[in-house]
């Protein structure tokens, strides 16, 4: 527990916490860029400094912790997007199910079959509770620009999970990850753009719903 | 180095798309590299043995050289249509649709060619993310809509099938000693992998590509995606896209086979396949929206793919046959009521009434396209889906077996109820013929031309297609030791 | 252990004001003024207690009893934790209940007092303190079971002095960090400071410790606002005790320790209510509620 990368899992399990309770857009967007900073950093820490996972820590940071915040930042002050998040489920009751599955989490982490290397790691229950917290945001927040971000949590969780596999991707593929990532991110921000322009500037996902049976 | 043209040569062709100035010769580029793409494939097919040596990031093998033939032969035919269709609007601005569609065909090649999951699964989301641009060609409330639900619920859904990458990964690190994800790695040392692992990964597997895929319960984009984008680009979506996230499915499904896993594997894809089947059923009737309908013909014939190959045996020649026979069908299909779409400018099932007597190919080729999907017989669709029947009677399901005809049949039954009132129906003229887009060579021929090759391959199988068929079944059924 | 009774008592009676003193200064230092004087609670204090008294004619003893309350329960709180090297006068298994208890009954009273005068801003301000203290509490007897669970007792006293020499240690340090995090709020809110609640506001609507004395007058206010300070002391002294140097060295090092600490708190209070603005009062029970799941949180990582 001592160790640096247990406090930076710790770090990002209550950064999902924080990003569930805030009501503010700005600041869960730089704690999503916070998240995926520290994230980042794990690789050479966990597997040493080897080209590859340096290569990776720098290109996980400047992709989740610079670029795609300052475009989602950018999309918001364009946009004129409302800085309150709107949620479709109050703070409250997404907190307890925060809380709910990332004590389900550890539980479930506990259980599982694993290198001994692993067995007391927090990488699992941090990677768990953070997909949790992924499809959490992606349900319960309204605007496309949450559900982005929703979508960015969720990868930040497969990227902690990622880190029990340090050898699995070669860079080649990792390179091509982070990069759909960003294009993923772009694209969705133009289409952001769209549904703003469409929708007389307004993001709000509820009015998405013209077409159903 | 073949393979690698065949996947560089649209990008290269979608880079310079990006550059050519005049929007009436950009989209010449369009069949110039699909036909230039379809014949490097079949050379590569043609090719005995395997192109690329074991263990490398790229090879061709029956599977993914089937998948990779689907998708190249129904491209070549909508790459032609294509080019009617740009004369149909030749102002609009066709410099990103043009450049996204030539990305597309680069990327699903790079799928089939995959020999590594990250690569398969970085070519899948590169998929997602350069159609739906495509999607939106339209630029109305709708397909932003639409836009929107595909890009977000695929996304979400590749992510997932990241997860079961590494999870596959996680078992093989535990049970091998190490993570090693190229596939004939994969393949090679299933057998000692973490079972749990290994079945979680297969679900997830299943979840994030089947979401590609459009299985129900997980195939609510599909009707509003294929319902908003243009005709050839839902054909593209419906036809190519879907075989290309099959293939995903079976690779997870070889990994499962070759590791002794493979019941569990076919009960999960049972589940989903008959899921798809019941909600195709519940939503085909009364669909008074002819691309929408389409939609949910896709969800059952992903459904009756599913199906062939988890019941396994004879089904699973019948299910390679028939994702062949599906794609060019629903390309056909899909052409056809874009057609219609476009000379009416709605696809409402009540404004477009009689349509056969003001559109006589477009609208013969949908009636046609629909008895061949619904498996009339003189077209392929009725050999492909009459093996997979077989081998669920053969593999002694009757139960199954009458569920499956039972859910055919109304299907059946709720697709004519939308599609002959809008081919045979009387004619609808109180506004006339709005837009009036009439049917050209290309646009009407094209369509026509996929449906001849289904009837054709009803009469006659050549050869070298049943020994591809027979040879992708095989690699599903066969533990490889 | 009676023989730390009487230094326990001088250390809680003396010293309490001057902490409030101490947060109002910072405050005042941070904004650019000079500020009042560090000693003014005492002052304060001295003349409400020479003055008469205004009380309303439609009350009964039960507003009496409030502020008398309010100044007994954190004398007797106190007596259970210990102040640095002065040991508890008080213990036995289970205490931490009462503790929680006492509090508890502090705010029963202060409530009732509030609800006795009849007006209908002093209710409200009664049922504001009363939702928000039921918020508070889950996270306080979580704290405690992290604490007792680290240091395997369940006496204050032992767990608090024992603390030092866990924090340190691999297994307990973040889940104690996070309990220390955790108290720190729960010391904020239950001392109405700000996020919660702003001390110096004048705006009944807005208030909900400060509407509930607003009747009170004379030696009356004078005894609610020597317990507040006395239960800010008493509250603080619990954080404190996380971050206590480890090693026992003689009563008079620690317990000046303690008492620089002490002293830090409130320096760090008035940072925070010179940095933070208050809440809107429907996001307060939303950061109570982060706060207990927080402090969950920290006993699933503390159990695993």
């Amino acid at each position: 527990m001592q160790n640096l990368p247990d406090f930076i899992l710790i770090a990002v399990i209550l950064l999902n916490f924080f990003l569930l309770g805030t009501s503010r857009l700005g600041a869960c967007v730089q704690a999503v860029a916070l998240q995926g900073a520290l994230l980042s950093l794990l690789p050479p820490i966990l597997s040493g400094p080897s080209v590859h996972a340096l290569s990776l820590a720098g290109g996980a940071f400047c992709l989740k912790g610079i670029v795609i915040p300052a475009l989602l930042l950018r999309a918001i002050r364009k946009l004129d997007i409302n800085r309150e998040i709107e949620p479709r489920l109050g703070y409250i009751p997404t907190l307890l199910l925060v809380a709910l599955t990332t004590a389900g989490a550890f539980v479930f982490g506990d259980r599982l079959p694993l290198l001994a290397a692993h067995l007391n790691s927090l990488v699992i229950p941090a990677s768990l509770s953070t997909l949790a917290a992924g499809f959490l945001t992606l349900i319960t927040r309204r605007k496309a620009i949450t559900q982005v971000l929703g979508y960015l949590i969720f990868e930040n969780g497969i990227f902690v999970f990622g880190m029990l596999l340090a050898e699995a991707m070669p860079l080649m593929v990792e390179a091509g990850v982070l990069l759909d990532m960003l294009v993923a991110i772009f694209v969705m921000g133009i289409v952001m753009n769209h549904i703003n322009r469409e929708f007389s500037s307004s993001i709000d996902t509820d009015h998405l719903n013209l077409l159903r049976e | 180095m073949l393979l690698e043209t065949i996947i560089l040569l649209p990008a290269a062709a979608a880079v310079l798309a990006g550059l050519v100035p005049w929007p009436r010769l950009r989209p010449l580029l369009v069949p110039a590299a699909a036909l230039t793409h379809l014949g490097l494939v079949c050379r590569a097919l043609a090719a005995a043995g395997p192109l690329a040596p074991a263990e490398s990031m790229l090879g061709i093998d029956s599977l993914g050289g089937l998948t990779l033939l689907v998708v190249s032969l129904l491209y070549a035919v909508i790459s032609l249509y294509a080019l009617g269709y740009f004369r149909c609007h030749p102002d609009w601005d066709n410099r990103i649709f043009t450049a996204c569609l030539l990305l597309f065909l680069s990327a699903m090649s790079l799928a089939t060619l995959a020999r590594h999951l990250g690569l398969l699964w970085v070519a899948v989301e590169t998929t997602t993310l350069v159609s739906a641009p495509l999607i939106y060609y339209n630029r109305n409330k709708f397909s932003i809509e639409a836009t929107w639900k595909y890009l977000l619920l695929c996304s979400v859904g590749i992510a997932l099938a990241m997860l079961g990458i590494l999870f596959i990964a996680y078992a093989g690190l535990l049970g091998h000693g190490e993570a090693n994800i190229q596939l004939d790695h994969l393949l090679a040392s299933a057998r000692f992998f973490s079972v749990p692992w290994l079945r979680a990964g297969f679900v997830f597997l299943l979840v994030g590509f089947g979401t590609k895929m459009g299985l129900a319960p997980l195939h609510t984009w599909k009707p509003d995606a294929y319902g908003e984008a243009p005709g050839l680009v839902g054909g593209l979506l419906a036809g190519g896209l879907t075989s290309v996230a099959f293939l995903a499915i079976l690779r997870a499904m070889q990994i499962m086979t070759a590791a002794g896993e493979q019941a569990i594997a076919r009960q999960c894809l049972l589940a989903l396949g008959v899921t798809s089947l019941l909600f195709a059923a519940l939503f085909v009737i009364r669909q008074r929206d002819i691309k929408r309908m389409l939609a949910y013909s896709s969800v059952e014939h992903m459904g009756i793919l599913a199906i062939g190959v988890a019941v396994g045996g004879l089904a699973t020649y019948g299910a390679m046959f028939h994702m062949f026979n599906n794609a060019l069908t629903k390309g056909a299909l899909f052409l056809s009521a874009g057609n219609i779409h476009r000379h009416y400018g709605s696809k409402r099932q009540c404004e477009i009434l009689g349509s056969l007597s003001v559109l006589p190919v477009s609208a013969g080729v949908f009636l046609a396209g629909f008895l061949a999907i619904a498996g009339s017989p003189p077209f392929a669709v009725f050999l492909s889906e009459f093996s997979i029947l077989r081998g669920i009677f053969a593999a002694g399901h009757p139960l199954l077996s009458g569920g499956f005809i039972l859910l055919l049949a109304v299907i059946f039954i709720g697709m004519a109820g939308t599609v002959l009132p809008v081919t045979l129906g009387p004619t609808y003229n109180e506004t006339g013929t709005p837009g009036g887009h009439r049917e050209t060579l290309l646009t009407a021929g094209a369509p026509l031309l996929l449906l001849l090759v289904v009837l054709a391959m009803g009469f006659y199988l050549p050869t070298p297609l049943h020994t591809l068929f027979s040879q992708a079944a095989s690699l599903l059924e066969v533990t490889p030791s | 252990m009676l023989s730390h009774l009487l230094p326990h008592l001088i250390l809680l009676l003396l010293l309490s004001p001057l902490l409030t003193g101490i947060i109002t200064r910072t405050k005042a230092v941070i904004a650019g003024r000079r500020g009042a004087p560090l000693l003014q609670l005492y002052f304060d204090l001295a003349k409400l207690f020479r003055k008469g008294m205004v009380v309303s004619s439609t009350t009964t003893w039960v507003f009496r009893a409030g502020p008398v309350a309010g100044l007994v329960v954190p004398v007797l709180a106190s007596l259970f934790i210990p102040f640095g090297g002065i040991r508890a006068p008080f213990s036995f298994n289970g205490d931490l209940v009462l503790f929680v208890y006492l509090f508890a009954l502090a705010r029963f009273f202060t409530v009732l007092a509030a609800l006795d005068t009849g007006s209908s801003f002093e209710g409200m301000g009664a049922a504001r303190e009363a939702t928000f203290a039921c918020l508070a509490e889950p996270t306080v007897f979580v704290i405690f079971i992290v604490l007792a669970r680290v240091s395997g007792s369940l006496t204050l006293d032992a767990m608090l002095s024992s603390l030092q020499s866990h924090i340190g240690h691999p297994a307990a340090g973040v889940p104690l960090l996070l309990a220390a995090v955790c108290l720190f709020v729960v010391v904020l809110a239950e001392n109405c400071r700000i996020p919660f609640d702003d001390p110096n506001t004048h705006l009944e609507l807005t208030m909900i410790h400060e509407v509930m004395v607003l009747d009170h007058s004379g030696p009356d206010l004078a005894l609610i606002l020597y317990g507040a300070a006395m239960k800010f002391f008493v509250m603080g002294a619990l954080l404190v005790s996380f971050f206590l140097p480890p090693q026992p060295t003689d009563i008079v090092t620690e317990t000046t320790a303690f008492v620089g600490a002490m002293l830090l708190l409130a320096v760090a209070v008035g940072l925070v209510e010179s940095a933070m603005a208050r809440l809107r009062l429907i996001r307060v029970p939303q950061l109570l509620v982060g706060t207990s799941l927080l402090s969950c949180f920290a006993l699933v990582l503390l159990l695993r």
